[in-house]
């Protein structure tokens, strides 16, 4: 690396009260190459990104852009620049089209009148430069995740954006759709737009990157070829030798089912017959819309279906009651835990407590002491990181309330763990405690049912899987036998516009 | 994190009770104020006084606080606070039922009331704006239909409501008791948690096994019994059910929970607040009618508390969560 930088983060420190956030971090963004951040959640990632986006101000250090010195103190002054940020929440009006979207702000006017010639050609004209081919007219909440995401970046472009900030672009995309964007970054790459990008996946950065910012604790550890050894990357963002990514310690499976689910239909899902036994742990894979978080809810209770039925120990369940499931021992740790797993303005041992609240209580008083203590006992137990049990639970990082979510069901005793994407967002070294307590539950008689994106963790953590295919179950494997190919195959199985579902 | 770092500061953290008690603080100042401005203020009269113009909008209010800590609101409360005391005399100097049954046929009308309003907005889909504001009319419509738009004499356990308990005021008395009673209510029991976690994550909530559906009426039902023990009081010192009885106390309600510290988007507010919120707002308007402030000047004062109150609320809450 030369001094050809086009911005250059030197030596910055920030620190909220007395906890020092980042610490004499330089990072270095080059025309036409992708810097990826690395991180633990936790490290300084998303401070470091705000202070470049103009929301914080460094306390020490300097940001140069093009050599010169510069401050940034808020985000217009980010945006003048040249920078621009692409949140994992998109900031469009889903109502308004992608033209309107993209001009925003500054539409263009002629006597006082909206030009809508003028706003369509520049949205056109951004679009083009992304190889995007969409209807400028087209509103933009009638777009899939995906094209929203690419949406915003093309917003970004007309904006003569020479610094684009990609923060987590690929958690919510499908294979696919990952594929289609790294097509476009590389488009950016030679158009020379300098690049940072962040992602938990470590195989992404080899993919996409040139060089890798490795940052631990809000210490900057070192910047390395992209290209580094998977494992080497890991080893410099936890600091040690992770043994096992994936610690799954088989047990012997019971005689009798402990879920079972029969000839289950409803629009979506197609007739699902599927039994989880004691000790087990079973993976649900697929594309994006096959149907697995709408299956995990109906066993939940959470959405209502036509037919068929669920049962625990044998015991039939209400349809669509998420309180007679809970009493079964059925716990459900939904797939975003922001919007449906965790009241955030409530405390850690609140969130921990609902499950158990009302049948806790005595004469309709919250048994306040022993919710506390219990709360408290399940956060030791799962290591918790907190200030205290009563701190706001969105005080925690995203692993932390995770694992809160968790401690919600084993407080409550459940014995059967409906997960839908149990690791998403959540940094490696909070996976891996994840993954433990999965452990747990099938060592003590328990059972899991899983439903991941990540392969790599239906791989390492499940002991059969199956794959599900729009909206069926299109096949079982053992996870000895069960590969990529062999899933994917399985996942695309009768579906003939496989495109379509792609991009949905 | 701001607010988690500095909370182990040992001794008493004045900085942080300003912060979180602000409407309590600007309350103090606001009667130091009036204590200097005019010595009438502080005189043991218009002390009661103040207490019993309080005592409605707060017992209102003291519902409303369910209700919109469950991320809802009641705009009907006002129309409800008429149609029970409206009923409640009906039934016993119109129809003739014995006079120890007018209370409870006035509570049971604004349980019925709410329930109706909890009903269509948790069953019916309707959102607790549009439920609420047809029913404010609904309501009020009814009470016109019963009364023939004519007033009605309370029974005597109504006017029981308006007289005074030794040296203190009955509607005084049934602030504190139903005050405190709100507060245990909203702080210990299942009933108040579930309002709580509805309001800050209704998904959250449901997939938790809180039935959430429940919660919804149920804040209603509380919302419409504080409601119309609200309209009792105030027929009581009336000796009579006025048809337009509370007309626009809704407002004032509303106003006193958000001036507390509430949050209309839900999973925050405290009884406590919605007392101080209440208090305020009387406070504003004795201190301005003892000033001879004109009444239309009145309402552009108590405009802009309000607005100011909320605002510095917002402010707040924005630099908690930097």
């Amino acid at each position: 690396m030369g001094n050809d930088a086009l911005l250059v983060l030197d030596k910055v420190c920030k620190s909220f009260g007395p906890v020092q956030v980042i610490d004499e971090v330089t990072v270095e963004v080059h025309a036409g190459k992708v810097s990826v951040l690395l991180g633990e959640n936790g490290a300084g990632k998303s401070t470091l990104i705000k202070m470049i986006a103009g929301v914080h101000e460094p306390d020490a250090g300097r940001i140069l852009m093009d050599g010169k010195a510069v401050k940034i103190p808020n985000t217009k002054a980010s945006e003048a620049l040249g920078i621009a940020t692409i949140h994992q929440e998109l900031n469009l009006v889903p109502s308004m089209t992608i033209a309107e979207n993209i001009t925003l702000g500054r539409v263009p006017r002629k006597f006082g009148i909206i030009n809508r010639r003028a706003m369509r050609q520049i949205a056109r004209d951004a679009m083009d430069k992304l190889g995007l081919k969409l209807d400028v007219d087209t509103p933009v909440g009638e777009l899939g995740l995906a094209q929203q995401q690419l949406v915003e970046i093309a917003k970004a472009l007309s904006l003569d954006a020479r610094v684009l900030i990609l923060d987590e672009p690929t958690a919510a995309l499908t294979k696919s759709e990952i594929a289609h964007l790294f097509s476009v970054v590389n488009t950016l790459k030679a158009q020379g737009v300098g690049m940072v990008f962040i992602s938990h996946h470590l195989d992404e950065i080899a993919e996409i990157g040139d060089f890798v910012n490795v940052l631990r604790d809000g210490k900057f550890i070192a910047t390395v070829p992209a290209d580094t050894e998977e494992n080497e990357l890991v080893r410099l963002m936890v600091g040690r030798d992770i043994d096992a990514q994936f610690p799954r310690v088989a047990t012997e499976p019971g005689e009798q089912p402990l879920l079972s689910v029969k000839n289950l239909s409803d629009g979506m899902l197609k007739d699902i017959s599927l039994e989880v036994r004691p000790g087990e742990v079973v993976a649900l894979a697929g594309l994006m819309g096959a149907g697995r978080t709408e299956l995990i809810r109906a066993i939940a209770g959470a959405d209502k279906y036509s037919s068929g039925s669920v049962a625990v120990n044998g015991k039939k369940l209400a349809s669509f009651d998420v309180a007679a499931a809970t009493r079964a021992g059925i716990g459900h740790v939904p797939e975003d835990r922001k919007t449906q797993g965790l009241v955030l303005d409530a405390s850690v041992a609140e969130n921990i407590g609902y499950a158990t609240m009302a049948s806790t209580a005595k004469s309709g008083l919250v048994d306040r002491k022993g919710q506390k203590a219990r709360a408290q006992q399940v956060a030791e137990r799962l290591r918790i990181r907190m200030g205290s049990i009563d701190a706001p639970i969105r005080s925690l990082s995203g692993g932390n309330q995770q694992k809160a979510v968790f401690g919600r069901w084993f407080t409550a005793g459940a014995k059967v763990l409906l997960l839908d994407e149990p690791t998403r967002g959540v940094d490696v070294g909070a996976k891996v405690e994840i993954y433990e307590l999965i452990n747990e539950i099938t060592a003590s008689g328990g059972c899991v049912l899983m439903a991941s994106s990540e392969l790599p963790e239906v791989l390492g953590m499940s002991d059969r899987v199956l794959v599900m295919s729009q909206g069926r179950i299109a096949g079982e494997l053992a996870t000895e036998e069960a590969t990529q190919d062999a899933i994917m195959s399985l996942a695309v199985s009768n579906v003939h516009r496989e495109e379509e579902m792609g991009t949905k | 994190m701001s607010s988690v770092a500095t909370a182990p500061k040992k001794g008493f953290d004045f900085k942080a009770f300003l912060a979180n008690n602000g409407a309590l603080v600007g309350l103090v100042i606001l009667c130091l104020a009036l204590f200097i401005a005019t010595p009438r203020f502080l005189t043991g009269p218009n002390l009661l006084n103040i207490g019993i113009q309080v005592s409605t909008i707060a017992v209102m209010a003291f519902g409303m606080t369910f209700v919109i800590v469950a991320a809802g609101i009641d705009l009907s409360v006002g129309s409800v606070a008429a149609l029970s005391a409206m009923g409640s005399s009906y039934a016993i100097t119109t129809a003739g039922l014995p006079d120890g049954l007018s209370i409870p046929i006035g509570l049971a009308v604004g349980a019925l009331c709410g329930w109706v309003t909890g009903a269509m907005s948790a069953y019916g889909k309707l959102p607790t704006f549009i439920a609420s504001l047809a029913m404010l009319t609904v309501v009020r419509g009814l009470t016109l239909v019963i009364s023939d738009g004519r007033p009605i004499s309370t029974s005597s356990s109504v006017s029981w409501l308006g007289d005074d308990l030794g040296p203190i005021p009955m509607p005084i008395v049934i602030l504190v008791v139903s005050g405190l009673l709100a507060a245990f209510v909203l702080n210990r029991t299942v009933i108040g948690k579930n309002a709580f976690a509805v309001g800050g994550n209704t998904e959250a909530a449901r997939l938790s096994g809180i039935p959430v559906k429940r919660v919804l009426v149920t804040v209603f039902v509380i919302s419409g019994v504080f409601a119309a023990l609200s309209g009792m009081i105030l027929a009581g010192r009336l000796d009579s059910a006025q048809p337009t009885l509370a007309s626009g106390y809704e407002l004032d309600a509303i106003a006193a929970v958000v001036i507390g510290g509430a949050s209309l988007s839900g999973g925050v507010g405290r009884i406590s607040g919605t007392l101080i919120g209440a208090l305020v707002l009387a406070v504003i308007r004795n201190g301005l009618n003892l000033l001879s402030v004109s009444a239309f000047w009145q309402q552009v004062v108590i405009g802009a508390v309000i607005a100011i109150a909320v605002g510095f609320d917002v402010l707040r809450r924005k630099n908690v969560k930097h």
